[in-house]
């Protein structure tokens, strides 16, 4: 078990002392801010730290190069694999370069374009996950960026060669499921995955933003609560203050925790490997049957 | 304390409502000719929503509707409290006002003559959200057609996926979108019809993937909210912005279709299936 971070703020229930518990000590809004942190490791750095001879492949071939989404041809200790990631910058020029990693419609369909390359190369592919969500403006609306999420969720159903995809900040909503329909869900420990921004979720349902920590709480959103809830498959440990204070040991693990699933994968024929994703997903969500009481 | 108490007359006395004003031009419109219109504004053609119910009577041959997986209820999974209480209160007392026990109605029958399975979304049920159990009926239903061969029809009107059930609700757009997979596989036609509004994570999964996307006219369809887009690039938007008018301009939609004009352009689309 880890050190408790000083500057964590007390518990103030017992309710959220059990959510505590459950994430190492911390709340699901201190999660989120350190899955926000500003020295948080993000996509470039794990490029520079365990992936080798990356080929990075530009453009989707309908209308532009996406400087949020970043893929291409990479070695993982002697793996070959397609990698596809959203890149945010690690300073405020670099992220107004990146669009802060929110991609357009042309960043999913470049994600599209190398995910099928990979099948037709037979190699698998590694996504990594890292947004505030898909960018909601204007020109993306008109590009068709519904339309560009909802194809790669389509097609990566039908993916011929493994998918394992990896939450190592934060994952918004349908901009993170867009390259996310994974065979393995890996998460680092410190990462979030939400269907709405806790900001976003709290203005609607509380009507005012500032909820947020009580948003973030009732959305579930740590990994601990989603591998509960069936929703990833794994958690990769990261120091208890955040991926930010020990960035080599993090790296480390998630390379292992990418190696030992990839090796997983690999033993499955085609036929399995899609018949297991399309179960994985054809069971996700909690329901009643009234049938069966 | 107030000095003052306002009487809330209409509270006491609750009284049918006589006329209905329409979202988009404002205009008052007498009730029964409200919808005796199929809930569209004689005056602008708007097409306001409609129930599941009136929808299956106006688009599937009489007595021809069977529905299925009416036992598929949600469920508190995240035990998810807001400012306005449990989520389980709030599901409760939409299956009461609505007589519906999810957002979307799944089953099968004729549309002139052709066997076809359907999901169709109703905006009453907590504004046509997308829960775990929305996206089990819509996938059992995917599965249906693929088991039976025969063609798929999803008629959305949502506002998106579900808060309240979390990533859970989020995973139902992979979810649905793994059935529409395997009838794209088996080649077996999926038709969606958009209405108003279809937004958020139904627009960003199964609603945008039909092989033929219908929408009804002055439909708002998108993906983030107008405000949220307004606020981003901080300027106004174009009024038809995100309008099924401008989807159909941008290549997304194949055609805008009037509502009672679907059943006839829906089987007349069919009769092209050659298989």
């Amino acid at each position: 078990m880890s050190h408790k971070s000083e500057n964590i703020s007390k518990v103030k229930n017992t309710g959220e002392a059990k959510t505590k518990k459950a994430n190492n000590g911390l709340t699901a809004w201190e999660i989120v801010k350190i899955s926000r942190h500003s020295g948080r490791p993000v996509f470039q750095d794990y490029l520079k730290l365990i992936f080798e001879n990356f080929i990075p492949l530009h453009g989707d071939r309908y209308f532009a190069d996406d400087p949020a989404i970043v893929g291409g041809f990479a070695e993982l200790e002697g793996n070959k694999i397609m990698l596809v990631g959203h890149y945010k910058g690690k300073n405020t020029e670099e992220n107004i370069e990146r669009n802060f990693g929110m991609a357009k419609p042309e960043g999913y369909r470049k994600a599209l374009r190398l995910m099928r390359l990979a099948e037709r190369f037979n190699i698998p592919i590694v996504t990594i996950i890292d947004t505030p969500g898909a960018f909601p403006g204007m020109e993306a609306e008109e590009r068709g960026q519904a339309e560009s999420i909802a194809k790669n969720i389509t097609e990566m159903a039908k993916i011929e060669v493994p998918i394992i995809s990896v939450v190592i900040g934060e994952g918004g909503s349908g901009g993170a499921l867009g390259i996310g329909v994974g065979d393995k869900i890996l998460m680092l420990s410190r990462a979030i995955y939400s269907v709405i921004s806790p900001e976003g979720c709290a203005s609607i349902l509380w009507r005012d933003a500032s909820y947020a920590p009580d948003a973030a709480k009732a959305l579930n959103l740590t990994a601990d609560a989603l591998l509960k809830l069936d929703v990833i498959d794994e958690i990769i440990e990261e120091p208890a203050e955040g991926a930010h204070t020990g960035v080599h040991k993090t790296a480390e693990n998630v390379k292992n925790s990418i190696i030992k699933n990839l090796n997983l994968l690999g033993n499955l024929d085609v036929e399995e490997l899609l018949k297991n994703r399309s179960s994985k997903y054809s069971n996700m969500g909690k329901y009643n049957d009234i049938n069966k009481g | 304390m107030a000095w003052f108490k306002k009487v809330d007359t209409e509270k006491k006395t609750p009284r049918k409502t006589l006329w209905v004003k329409c979202k988009k031009c404002q205009s008052h419109i007498f009730a029964k000719e409200w919808a005796e219109n199929l809930n569209v504004c004689p005056n602008c053609n708007f097409h306001g929503n409609i129930s599941s119910a009136d929808r299956i009577k106006l688009l599937f041959d009489k007595n021809s509707f069977s529905e299925l997986y009416s036992n598929i209820e949600p469920v508190d999974s995240l035990k998810f409290v807001d400012l306005k209480g449990p989520y389980k209160d709030k599901f409760e007392a939409n299956k009461k006002k609505s007589g519906i026990s999810e957002a979307v109605i799944t089953g099968h029958g004729k549309i002139n003559g052709i066997h076809v399975s359907a999901a169709l979304m109703d905006f009453r049920y907590l504004g046509g959200s997308l829960g775990s159990a929305t996206g089990e009926k819509i996938l059992r239903a995917a599965n249906y057609a693929y088991e039976n061969n025969i063609p798929y029809i999803v008629f959305s009107e949502s506002g998106g996926a579900r808060m309240q059930e979390g990533v859970l609700s989020l995973m139902q757009m992979a979810k649905t979108c793994n059935g529409i997979a395997r009838l794209n596989k088996k080649n077996i036609p999926y038709i969606s019809v958009l209405a108003n509004p279809t937004t958020g994570g139904v627009t960003a999964s199964y609603a945008m993937m039909g092989d033929i996307n219908i929408a009804e006219p002055f439909s708002v369809i998108g993906f983030a909210g107008r405000r949220v887009i307004e606020q981003t690039i901080g300027e106004k938007l174009p009024d038809d912005f995100q309008t099924a008018e401008y989807l159909l301009k941008h290549g997304f939609v194949d055609s805008i279709v009037n509502r009672k004009d679907l059943k006839d352009y829906i089987s007349n689309v069919l009769s092209f299936y050659n298989r």
